[in-house]
């Protein structure tokens, strides 16, 4: 049923298991959003698609509770509820699919793309979202495309929504022969960060850059055997399977978190592309300066305090490396959703040079973390907002996960808000005289 | 299917939850999938909790469904009885769990556990939240009690001589609107009457409480949608007559306060006494007003309040709030009831009957583009709603006030605010003028600088413009009358006009068929202008009115004198 099972098992991983860093796996009560909460972003950066989901009253809810602050905008996403009737036979749901597709782009003619976006109700009664999709194409063709993927719990957590979100979008992508090498840099990003990017890689020399997701459905990016890629998100398996099977190529690298990070990706980059050192430290040295500059400001109060990362987004794996190597904080816990060892080569293999012995979890049990956390008193907790309240009322300090997607943290210019984003709930908790 | 974006209420399992959080010892095991724990957000965010909810989610994924799932729902109830230790078990299952079909209950009850297992089941594609609160309630209940009673036929003997009268109350909950202040409202009224409570239910109530129910003389019902089924079941079984009185605003809480002490056989006058609302009359040395005095009355009959009178008000929500904010809105703040409707379709015979009495029809829906639909075709000069009535009343610019759940956090305040009582009243004054105060200003406003009047809403303006749907092109239509009669102009280019130029605009022959509430009349540019010094929050229904009478009356091209004509119409 899903692309995950299918999926080829992940090349070798480069960085053999580390010494230093333990793995851990974990099967219990999982603490985390479904993919559908992908959506909340993509919908903002994609800005002619409309994403339906298909799905049931707590889908809507999910969403509604996620999204509650952005009602007053006209949101482009909306979830068609499945209800008794659609569920005595399929015949009938494809027919009520249609009826509800049809009303939504009557009421949105500015709509280019239409996501179907499966959830676990439309999942288990094995609702063809697929063959819908294809039909609705066709009726629609050629103004609205129509894209089926799944964000259900039952196969995505979280982040995990925009990768099967972009890998069902792959395949739309124009198809280019072009041997001149070009540069995609794939996974949401800012706005104001991808400039920053774009105008990074133009000093580099990098002509041809494109960001994926585009802004609008009708600017996707071309891709062929001569296009290179760049992950700017740690949670793109599929999508970088997808990009593959195109002819396109990855570039290993670290994620571009704090000025290491930015440095390291940039550098992969530089690297598939012959740019010269010369021209590479030109072009960074400026920006890397700011951000080190930046970071300096956050070390005294970071610095030897005790982190515990509770599983959210993948991003974990990778600000660890980033709190522990350009902070000094100690990590005590990593716990992460999935772990994809080959895109987390370079993260990983720099948290290996640490001289310190950290618990990597994937998966989650969420009981048995919970004792863990309260058995070490971390100094700060990375955590979902189901817990976080609970445990600033047993005396934890914790920064709440979710912001760090929200969030632009990507690229020189932004490691001293990352920075902050982890030093907030700490100089709070001294600022208050409660 | 249903298109929705917005849902007036979650599905019946977070009913389940909010009983489950409520109370003490009790814990809830739910099938559900990965990433149902997002309720728990709603408790740990909207509400502010401090403590996670007593839930245990299975959050079974895809590899789990080859047939495991049962049996990992045996090792989650295993574990959070062994880790939790509760009194009494609820178990269930959420939308997809119910699709599975692994009988939570009997795997519960395969267990053998020692405590009270209370199987829910809560048909996600049919039931809704409230639904699901009321259910999980009333089975908590039926299971916890039934033991304690005696055989049906025993009639209840009479209290003892020298006994207080006591009552339970029953419906505050978590994730309640105002549940918590409310209570201590309510508790204040019973004190001051002499009444004892035994138990408080489902908030802050153990499953060890719920079988002290039946110790009661009568039940004090605060909020129907979660506590009726309960309560009923109560008094056909344990002889507890029950409340029916909803003590929002003070002519109801005067009944309240008249049926209660009816029920337990006490005195109310020194109760009634203080919902009189007297003008307070300060002696030399006299103590300041004491705290529970009723000062709605008095604000509302003082000059300062003759401007609210008949204004226009659209209310919708929960049934019991809904009806009993039209009540106030009828009685005690002299408003006009233009609409009311309730998404609540358990309780619709209710609100249809209320409605009547202020000659409407109720509108039942649980579709929030046919609530905003209705506020656009009423033009109302207040809306009373819920969270999703702000947003829309945002975008009409019409002044609103929140009364009823779904709400979003700044309903769940610091500051003691009820809405029961004589505190209660008190706080829905100064909540449901405030935003009239500053639709007000805004009127002034704009009376005297006509030119930038477009400014007052330009953000509805342009998202209605932008929305190409029915609802909101109606809106659009109903809030914005140049962009109305100025079919062939483009839409958003409207408000950046001045209204001379806009006025000009609308003299020029529609070159696009004009919409069908507007068919073959224009405006004339004096009439137009006449139209727009208007208040803004009156120029809808202005212009509605004068387009009835032209075309009664046969005009093609309404003057400023046609204006004034139908003025004097429809004038009361």
């Amino acid at each position: 049923m899903s692309t995950s099972d299918t999926a080829s098992a992940p090349p070798p991983a480069p960085a053999t298991p580390s010494r230093c860093v333990e793995i851990h796996h974990e099967r219990g009560q999982h603490q985390v959003f479904c993919g559908l909460t992908g959506i909340i972003w993509l919908h903002r950066k994609i800005q002619d698609a409309f994403f339906l989901v298909v799905g049931s009253r707590t889908c809507a809810h999910l969403m509604q509770s996620a999204a509650g602050v952005m009602i007053f905008a006209e949101p482009r996403f909306g979830t068609a509820i499945i209800e008794d009737r659609d569920l005595a036979g399929l015949a009938d749901a494809h027919r009520e699919l249609d009826r509800v597709v049809t009303r939504l782009l009557e009421r949105r003619p500015d709509i280019r793309m239409l996501f179907l976006v499966g959830s676990c109700p439309s999942e288990v009664i094995k609702l063809d979202l697929a063959r819908a999709a294809e039909r609705l194409s066709a009726t629609f063709s050629p103004r609205v495309r129509v894209v089926d993927y799944t964000g259900s719990g039952l196969e995505t957590s979280f982040t995990q929504g925009e990768d099967a979100c972009l890998a069902a979008l792959v395949p739309s992508l124009p198809a280019t022969t072009d041997t001149t090498p070009s540069l995609l840099v794939v996974g949401t990003l800012a706005d104001v960060v991808e400039d920053q990017f774009r105008r990074q890689f133009a000093a580099l020399g990098i002509a041809r850059v494109d960001f994926f997701p585009p802004r609008r459905s009708t600017e996707l990016p071309a891709v062929g055997p001569a296009t290179r890629f760049l992950l700017a998100q740690p949670f793109l398996r599929d999508t970088a399977q997808a990009l593959e099977r195109r002819g396109a190529t990855h570039l290993p690298a670290p994620f571009p978190l704090g000025a290491e990070g930015t440095r390291g990706w940039l550098q992969a980059a530089a690297d598939a592309f012959a740019v010269s050192p010369a021209t590479f430290t030109a072009a960074t040295a400026a920006a890397q300066d700011r951000a080190e500059r930046a970071l300096a400001h956050y070390r005294p109060q970071l610095a030897g305090k005790r982190v515990f990362l509770f599983p959210d987004s993948q991003l974990e794996p990778v600000l660890a490396r980033f709190l522990a190597r350009e902070l000094g904080m100690t990590l005590v816990e990593v716990g992460t959703p999935f772990l994809h060892r080959a895109h987390l080569a370079a993260d990983l293999a720099l948290l290996e040079a640490l001289p310190t012995t950290t618990r990597l979890t994937e998966g989650q049990d969420v009981d048995a973390q919970l004792d863990r956390c309260r058995a070490a008193r971390p100094d700060l907790v990375v955590c979902g907002l189901g817990l976080a309240n609970p445990l600033e009322a047993e005396g934890l300090t914790t920064k709440w996960s979710i912001e760090l997607v929200f969030s632009p943290i990507h690229g020189f210019d932004q490691a001293g808000d990352l920075a902050e984003l982890f030093a907030r709930p700490l100089l709070r908790r001294q600022r208050l005289a409660l | 299917m249903q298109l929705t974006v917005w849902t007036y209420e979650g599905p019946p399992h977070v009913g389940a939850l909010r009983i489950a959080t409520a109370m003490q010892g009790v814990h809830y095991v739910l099938h559900a999938p990965q990433g149902d724990t997002y309720a728990d957000l709603l408790f740990t965010m909207i509400e502010r909790r401090p403590t996670r909810p007593p839930v245990s989610y299975t959050t079974f994924a895809a590899r789990d469904l080859g047939g495991n799932t049962a049996e990992a729902f045996k090792r989650t109830a295993r574990d959070a009885v062994a880790r939790y230790a509760p009194q009494a078990l609820l178990v269930g299952a959420s939308c997809t769990g119910e699709l599975i079909q692994d009988d939570p209950g009997g795997l519960a009850r395969a267990l053998g556990l020692s405590i009270p297992v209370i199987p829910l089941e809560l048909s996600a594609y049919q039931r809704k939240e409230n639904w699901g609160a009321a259910e999980t309630f009333y089975q908590l209940v039926r299971t916890l009690v039934e033991p304690v009673l005696p055989s049906p036929a025993t009639p209840r003997p009479p209290r003892a001589p020298g006994v207080a009268p006591s009552c339970n109350i029953l419906g505050p909950a978590a994730l309640g609107f105002r549940h918590r202040d409310d209570l201590v409202e309510v508790r204040r009224l019973l004190d001051a009457l002499g009444i004892r409570v035994n138990v408080v239910a489902p908030e802050g109530a153990t499953p060890a409480d719920l079988a002290r129910l039946p110790d009661a003389d009568f039940n004090v019902v605060l909020y129907p949608e979660i506590a009726s089924t309960a309560a009923a079941w109560l008094t056909r079984r344990a002889g507890q007559p029950a409340t029916t009185t909803i003590p929002i605003g003070i002519g109801a809480t005067r009944e309240f306060v008249e049926e209660v002490a009816r029920l337990a056989g006490v005195d109310p006058a020194p109760v009634l006494a203080r919902l009189a609302g007297l003008p307070p009359r300060r002696r030399a040395g006299a103590a300041p007003l004491a705290p529970a005095h009723a000062r709605l009355p008095w604000y509302s009959r003082s000059v300062d309040s003759t401007y609210l009178t008949g204004k226009r008000v659209f209310i919708f929500g929960d049934a019991t709030h809904a009806i009993a904010a039209a009540r106030m809105a009828s009685e005690e703040f002299g408003f006009t009831v233009v609409g009311l409707g309730t998404y609540a379709r358990e309780f619709a015979r209710d609100v249809r009957a209320a409605a009547a009495r202020y000659g409407l029809e109720a509108l039942i829906t649980d579709d929030y583009l046919e609530v905003e639909a209705k506020i656009a075709e009423l033009h109302p000069e207040l809306v009373l709603g819920t969270q999703m009535e702000r947003h829309t009343a945002k975008r009409l610019g019409v002044p609103c006030a929140v009364i009823s759940a779904p709400m979003h956090v700044q309903d769940f305040p610091a500051r003691y605010a009820p809405q029961m009582g004589i505190e209660g009243a008190n706080v829905i004054f100064d909540t449901w003028v405030h935003p009239l105060m500053m639709g007000l200003e805004e009127h002034l406003l704009t009376l005297f600088r006509e030119d930038f009047e477009f400014h007052e809403a330009p953000s509805h303006l342009g998202a209605a413009a932008r929305a190409p749907g029915a609802e909101a092109e109606r809106a659009a239509e109903s809030f914005a009358p140049s962009a109305a009669t100025t079919a062939s102009a483009p839409p958003d280019a409207a408000p950046s006009l001045p209204p001379s130029a806009a006025a000009a605009v609308s003299l020029t022959p529609p070159v696009a068929p004009a919409p069908a509430s507007s068919d073959t009349l224009s405006w004339s540019s004096e009439a137009e202008l006449e139209l727009k010094k208007i208040p803004f929050f009156v120029r809808g229904k202005a212009r509605r009115n004068t387009e009835r009478y032209a075309r009664e009356h046969g005009l093609a091209l309404i003057t400023v004198e046609d204006l004034y004509d139908a003025k004097a119409h429809f004038s009361r």
